[in-house]
């Protein structure tokens, strides 16, 4: 059946579109006068003047892995991200705890945490998928670098972007 | 049951969720529902072992006709012969009861389902939930059937009970108790297949603990079958251990080239690297299993002293060179020989198409110096057979040769008296593996080489060449008992790596002209041309078994033990 767009029946000054025309100008004045005056004035100077404090709440910046705050390193290396990531940014490489570790009982941790930060779509699936609560998109948006190399975040690199994270679900530590 | 076997079974009509179906009598439930194309979800029945019953997860409905009261008339069939079925009241386990007559199975019932869900609500509850470092995770029957028959959350408020975790009970198996749903597959796989009854539950009732017996280890020849068969991960490899979720495996079927049973096995590789091997049901060759000697003999593969390019000597220095480089020395060194100055020697690690070039390759040479270097070890009365050649019986039927390693002895002779003056030595290692001496080889003025790794034959000879390891190729072999089973390619080489066939093609081509062949399937024509027992045959009609090709005579020790198990109705098979 054929869908029928009911139309706005017009009266005879919309039909002109002159007062349209006219209201919209009026409308580009006003923001016009307001942006010279100074007071309405929406361009940011970057990179002089930062997005850091203007970044709502649930942007996603570079993915980084966190600690608790036990500082353990909540990775488990399980490969969930690296198997859902949609461009293959992320490698691991696991391994087990040794037996004279303190976290010896969570048994396994990446030996080799690497994002390939020229890859990252910032999806921020890996996020979501973590069972671990351990991979976090962060904040940092200005992810720079020379060399293809230095493009590579490892392991160190991924826990000092990250930090602590307090406040997470604490299935190992026993805190509950 | 005791039917199973004989000629003529007696079929019998079942009702499998509404319709109706015809089994061999005596057929279990379960294998009954399969057969009928319906899984019934289970964890301790195997069909190669004997079935205890103790999981209750195969639970289903199940119905006969009824009785009639005193005096009340016989109910009637319907028009097919049917007669209508008084369903009981309570469920049948499907994997210990058997088929009979007018039997009707419900497994998509209220009940059914509820069972499951009660099943899986208390294997859940003490179970840990650490799937992110569970090497099960992702071929888990536990995670698989709690998406399809669990409840999704867990009314458990209470403390799990705490087991013993990481327990050493092997060399080659770690056992995480906490895991364990208590299906038994281990302690009857070690008790009734290998012989071995070294697990047991301790501490029954709700702190049920399996054990290895104080004192023992689990350490017999087959004991990563367990890990293989532990329907969760309570049982995990050594070998294997967190080195790669199975989701990244690329699954391979192929044969495990340890010995001359050619174990039908899934080689599980990752980016060109294999991670892991597994037996594959071949139920007449490995039955379900295979040997943990067999199992992990492929960390070669990803050794050090893997060979990457051709090599050649040059100012006894060896030097990476081209492969057309590599070709054009040695045919030139080997053309300048005389015939019968030239001696072959091919190995028994080679497939059927390998075997056939070297066939070629030696009668363009007109060399009568061809054999493979027998490897001899000792069998045992499961898997492992006494030849550790994977191939001997093709090698002996493609290179003519009747007894292995006779001619050895002649080309050694023949070295020592200056009458052989050259040597074509193919996957071999003549120095470690056979006898020969660095100062034999140095007497002679060429020596070719293929070989996968670094080793003293190839320090001794002039070019060297990267061949193919057993993951990186395509083929066929023949085992012990004369079957023909496929190869598969799971990985690609090292570097600049070739198979056998096309080293040996490109050097029979440069010593002699074209010879038509680009594929594997090209050799494999006109090696069906040529051996009369291969005629009519191609490489995708060997399929994923195997075929039995020529009669040797051999039988499996293990596979007769299944037979007789299965004649006496103890296990399915």
């Amino acid at each position: 059946m054929a869908i029928v767009v009911k139309r706005p029946k017009l009266k005879w000054w919309e039909q002109l579109y002159l007062p349209g025309i006219i209201k919209g100008l009026g409308i580009t004045l006003r923001h016009f006068f307001k942006s010279v005056g100074g007071s309405g004035s929406v361009t940011m100077q970057y990179p002089e003047e930062k997005w850091n404090d203007h970044l709502p709440e649930h942007y996603r910046g570079a993915p980084a892995l966190v600690t608790d705050e036990q500082d353990r390193e909540r990775c488990v290396s399980c490969q969930l991200c690296e198997f859902i990531c949609p461009p293959r940014a992320i490698t691991i490489i696991p391994e087990e705890i040794p037996s004279d570790d303190q976290w010896a009982k969570v048994e396994k941790r990446p030996k080799k945490f690497e994002i390939d930060m020229i890859r990252c779509i910032y999806c921020g699936l890996c996020e979501e998928v973590c069972p671990e609560q351990a991979i976090y998109l962060r904040k940092d948006y200005s992810i720079t670098g020379l060399t293809r190399g230095e493009m590579v975040h490892d392991k160190e690199k991924l826990y000092e972007i990250g930090g602590k994270r307090v406040g997470l679900v604490n299935k190992w530590n026993e805190l509950k | 049951m005791s039917d199973e076997g004989k000629p003529a079974v007696e079929m019998v009509d079942i009702q499998i969720d509404g319709k109706w179906h015809k089994v061999p009598k005596g057929t279990r439930m379960i294998e009954a529902c399969r057969q009928a194309g319906v899984e019934v979800p289970h964890y301790c029945y195997h069909p190669k072992l004997t079935s205890p019953g103790n999981c209750r997860m195969c639970l289903v409905e199940m119905g006969m006709p009824a009785r009639p009261r005193p005096g009340e008339d016989p109910p009637q069939p319907d028009e097919d012969g049917h007669l209508p079925i008084s369903w009981m009241p309570r469920p049948v386990i499907a994997c210990a009861n058997t088929v009979a007559p007018n039997m009707g199975i419900r497994t998509e019932s209220d009940l059914t389902h509820a069972c499951r869900q009660g099943v899986m609500e208390l294997l859940l509850i003490n179970h840990p939930l650490d799937c992110p470092i569970c090497d099960q995770a992702g071929e888990c029957s536990l995670q698989e059937f709690s998406v399809e028959h669990g409840n999704g959350g867990s009314r458990f408020r209470e403390q799990k009970v705490k087991k013993p975790k990481n327990v050493d009970i092997g060399p080659r198996i770690r056992l995480d108790d906490e895991r364990c749903i208590m299906c038994s597959r281990c302690i009857r796989f070690t008790d009734e297949i290998a012989d071995d009854p070294v697990l047991g539950f301790t501490d029954r009732g709700s702190h049920t603990t399996l054990t290895v017996h104080p004192g023992q280890q689990l350490a017999n020849n087959y004991s990563l079958n367990t890990v293989d068969i532990c329907p969760v991960g309570a049982l995990t490899s050594n070998d294997f251990r967190f080195q790669m979720r199975v989701w990244f495996l690329k699954e391979t079927e192929s044969l495990c080239t340890s010995c001359g049973r050619g174990c039908n096995v899934t080689i599980g590789s990752r980016e060109d690297k294999v991670f892991r091997m597994t037996p594959r049901e071949n139920n007449d060759v490995n039955s379900a299993w295979m040997c943990d000697q067999g199992r992990l003999n492929f960390h070669y593969l990803a050794s050090d002293l893997r060979l990457t390019d051709p090599l050649i000597r040059v100012d006894g220095k060896h030097e990476a060179a081209t492969w057309a480089e590599a070709i054009r020395v040695s045919s030139e060194a080997l053309g300048r020989c005389q015939p019968n100055e030239i001696a072959l020697i091919a190995s028994g690690r080679m497939t059927n198409e390998e075997l056939f070039m070297a066939r070629r390759l030696a009668s363009v040479m007109k060399t009568e110096f061809v054999d493979i270097v027998p490897r001899n070890g000792e069998a045992d009365d499961y898997l492992v057979a006494a030849d550790k050649n994977p191939n001997t019986t093709g090698a002996k039927l493609i290179l003519g040769i009747d007894e292995p390693g006779k001619a050895l002895e002649e080309i050694r002779k023949g070295i020592a008296q200056g009458r052989i003056k050259a040597l074509v030595v193919l996957q071999e290692n003549l120095i470690d593996d056979a006898g020969f001496t660095a100062e034999e080889l140095g007497k002679l003025d060429f020596v070719l080489h293929t070989y996968p790794l670094a080793n003293p034959t190839a320090d001794a000879a002039d070019v060297v060449l990267p061949g193919a390891a057993f993951s990186e190729k395509r083929g066929s072999m023949i085992n012990v008992t004369g079957r023909l089973q496929r190869l598969n390619r799971a990985t690609d080489g090292p570097g600049q790596t070739l198979e056998t066939w096309e080293i040996v093609r490109d050097l029979i081509q440069a010593l002699g002209g074209g010879n038509g062949i680009y594929l594997v399937e090209d050799v494999f024509k006109q090696l069906a041309a040529e051996v009369s027992e291969f005629e009519g045959l191609s490489l995708s009609k060997i399929g994923s078994l195997g075929i039995p090709l020529v009669e040797t005579g051999e039988t499996v020790p293990l596979l007769a033990r299944e037979q007789e198990r299965i004649a006496k109705g103890i296990i399915v098979g």
